[in-house]
């Protein structure tokens, strides 16, 4: 097995419980291994919630902390993929003062190449919102930090796998045990 | 309203209760069958102590002398029995007093409930008198926790924990329930718990699996089992030995694994690991098909992984599919519970002898007796072994008490030497190590099968490590016989620091106290044994005492355990001095 590493996305489908998000990060704590984003949200399923989580390590490491999260008793089920066996995005927004939108015409421009959208607008400072690849993203927050940027954030990631998890069936199995 | 409806409303009444969120925490642990609980008092858990006064005749409450003790003697009471163990705490220092236990408890495997009070919902986060975040200190030693703040909610996390703690790879569980909740009047109504959606206990076993594992084996020229707690927990010894004897595959035992199989069975060879014997150890590096069952390649089983049976196939039955390849790269993986794995197993097998290999075992043992077990068993020189008090132990007990061991050198002469005629008679600290594990586990264990001798065999470190649960022996007058085999030294350190670190006892001697007069002080009867003329009379008093004993056997300083597989070194590289 390979003990390149890479990066892994990591999801797991769990039942929604308060304490499952300290357990699921203890896993990669005790393995000193660096969680490089992490977002939770609702799933497809009702009351499934769905976490994703992206890290660096060797496939053997995923293989690992994938089984150790699936002993979880409030884990339903988890998987590991490749970039390339995912289709994901991040998104980030930007605070700039409203006033650069006239001085600095090349602004306007930036804008539009880098397909972001306006949120809102007012006197002081404008929100730019922006989703897409991290090194889109990069792209951009270097060539609006030339004039200024007020506040920046970026998320985790969130991907969907090409491939199919088959949650919905597995829940049914649990049910008919 | 007619008949009909009326006898409806009266059935729907009499199916719920008004009752309190403390009287249900006890209505439950009864419906769960519970019989004894281990615990503390304390200001957030009173409203359950105040409903335990009123059912005192339905369940019995120990008071143990620390919380820690109270986790411990619930794990004795689980781990001889196969039955969940109890424990009951406060909030803040009581329920972080029952973490060792907790930890000790999720590495082992035992099956325990803790319930800790905790303040009341609307102090929570606020850093309330005795509130500690118990939920979030827990999380990483439970196999499942929940913080409880309605009293609604208690019954069906009380049924969750109880089916959690149990089923399949068993472990801790801990309810926190906050006092408000304990105080709330709800409409009481307990069902057990049968499953919980997301979490799958058993993973089914693959009969394909099963063949191929079974061709590997009826192919083998020089098979070993090496066999773990997992086949205790699975209730699978009877299966287990059907497979050693129709095999005839030489079977090794992990420290937890110990009393599955009589040490007395020809085909059982020994433990493994660290301190175990010469020839599993030396022969895992040997065989050419490794059958691991219920265990878990624990490093201080394997030594370096990099050597470790790098020759063999190898087999793993387990049910924790996140067990397959954590250390140990295996050939064959065979998920499920192992009584029902070993019994497909079985039919699977060829029936064979493999006397030869055999012969291996025995010329090693050989080899293993002259050098270390005879000087263990029948000392020639002055001072007392830790040994040969376990082999007059043994002539009492006929093999059929349990033994619970606390940690150091005395637990490794222990498992070494006692000899065991049945399964559940080896409790001892094994993965989290726990000095101090054995007194109250011994009085958990005397509590559950109080029919059962049982006996503790502690070092003068450990015992002094929870020294003060004398005092739940004298209350409960638990018939625990007490043997501290005293070196005045921690041992295992000690002899480490021999071996590792040039002599340099740091910190290792111990200036003990007189402890046949602190025996004595909790009215148990005790004696002192420095001479070896002394020795087996003492053993037999003991033994024939129908209360707890107390008996202190002063041994030899500097003795060391052997064999014993360095750390970090090879399996082969077993030294026998």
């Amino acid at each position: 097995m390979s003990q390149e590493v890479k990066t892994f996305t990591i999801s797991v489908y769990t039942e929604n419980n308060i304490g499952l998000l300290n357990r699921i990060s203890a896993i990669f704590q005790r393995r000193h291994i660096n969680i490089e984003s992490l977002t939770t949200s609702q799933s497809e399923i009702k009351d499934v919630n769905r976490f994703v989580i992206v890290v660096k390590i060797t496939e053997e490491q995923a293989i690992k902390v994938v089984g150790q999260i699936e002993k979880q008793v409030e884990a339903i089920r988890a998987y590991y993929h490749t970039n390339d066996e995912t289709i994901f995005t991040e998104s980030c927004m930007f605070k700039i003062k409203s006033d650069l939108l006239f001085e600095e015409p090349q602004i306007q421009n930036i804008i539009k190449d880098s397909d972001s959208r306006i949120v809102t607008v007012n006197r002081e400072f404008f929100v730019l919102e922006k989703s897409g690849r991290r090194f889109e993203i990069e792209e951009l927050r270097e060539k609006l930090e030339v004039y200024g940027i007020m506040q920046f954030v970026r998320s985790g990631r969130i991907a969907v796998t090409k491939d199919e998890m088959k949650v919905s069936e597995l829940l049914e199995e649990f049910k008919n045990q | 309203m007619n008949t009909e409806t009326i006898k409806k409303e009266v059935n729907k009444a009499v199916k719920t209760e008004r009752i309190s969120g403390s009287e249900a925490i006890i209505r439950c642990l009864i419906a769960e069958g519970v019989d004894i609980l281990y615990g503390y008092p304390g200001g957030a858990i009173m409203p359950v102590y105040d409903e335990l006064f009123k059912y005192r005749d339905k369940i019995h409450h120990v008071l143990t002398r620390h919380e820690q003790g109270a986790a411990h003697a619930a794990q004795g009471y689980a781990r001889i029995s196969g039955r969940v163990g109890v424990a009951m705490a406060t909030s803040g220092p009581g329920a972080t007093n029952l973490i060792t236990g907790i930890a000790d408890a999720q590495i082992d495997s035992t099956p325990i409930v803790c319930i800790t009070g905790q303040v009341p919902s609307h102090l929570l986060g606020t850093d309330a008198f005795q509130e500690t975040d118990i939920v979030g200190i827990s999380t990483p030693v439970t196999k499942w926790n929940v913080q409880v703040t309605k009293a609604s909610e208690i019954p069906e996390a009380i049924a969750k924990a109880f089916y959690i703690a149990k089923s399949g790879r068993p472990g801790p569980v801990l309810i926190d329930i906050t006092k408000d909740a304990q105080f709330e009047e709800f409409d009481f109504k307990y069902e057990k718990c049968t499953g919980v959606r997301s979490y799958k206990p058993i993973p089914k076993t693959d009969i394909n699996q099963v063949k191929a594992a079974a061709a590997l084996i009826n192919n083998a020229k020089k098979p070993l089992i090496v066999w773990g707690q997992g086949v205790i927990l699975g209730k699978a010894e009877e299966e287990l030995k059907a497979v050693v004897e129709k095999s005839g595959v030489p079977a090794a035992w992990t420290i937890l694994g110990a009393s599955a199989i009589p040490t007395s069975h020809p085909l059982n060879v020994g433990m493994v690991g660290m301190h175990g014997n010469y020839a599993p150890n030396k022969l895992t590096n040997e065989c050419d098909v490794l059958i691991a069952i219920g265990m878990r390649f624990d490093d201080r089983v394997t030594g370096s992984l990099d050597t470790y049976a790098k020759q063999a196939k190898i087999i793993h039955f387990d049910i924790d599919p996140a067990e397959i390849n954590k250390n140990v790269k295996v050939h064959i993986a065979v998920l499920g519970d192992s009584k029902d794995s070993l019994a497909m197993l079985l039919s699977e097998l060829k029936e064979n002898s493999h006397k030869a290999w055999h012969q291996e075992f025995k010329d090693l043992y050989e080899i293993e007796y002259n050098a270390v077990i005879k000087n263990d068993l029948l000392p020639e020189k002055e001072g007392l072994t830790m040994g040969e008090v376990l082999k007059e132990i043994n002539i009492y007990s006929n093999g059929d008490a349990a033994i619970v061991s606390d940690v150091g050198q005395h637990q490794m002469i222990a498992c070494r030497y006692a000899k065991f005629n049945q399964s559940k008679s080896n409790i001892t600290s094994g993965g989290l190590g726990t000095m101090g594990f054995a007194l109250p586990a011994a009085i958990g264990a005397k509590m559950a099968e109080p029919h059962r001798e049982v006996v503790a065999i502690i070092g003068d470190g450990g015992y002094q490590m929870n020294i003060q649960e004398l005092g739940t022996i004298f209350q409960q007058k638990a018939a625990v016989k007490i043997v501290v085999l005293n070196n005045e030294f921690l041992g295992m350190v000690r002899q480490w620091q021999q071996l590792f670190f040039d002599k340099r006892y740091a910190s290792t001697e111990m200036t003990n106290p007189d402890f046949v007069t602190i025996a004595k002080g909790y009215s148990i009867n005790g004696k002192r044994v420095t001479k070896r003329e002394e020795l087996a009379d003492a053993v037999k008093e003991m033994m024939a005492s129908k209360s707890s004993y107390f008996l202190e056997v002063c041994v030899e300083k500097e003795d060391n355990v052997f064999p014993m597989i360095p750390s970090g070194a090879s399996v082969s590289d077993i030294r026998l001095s």
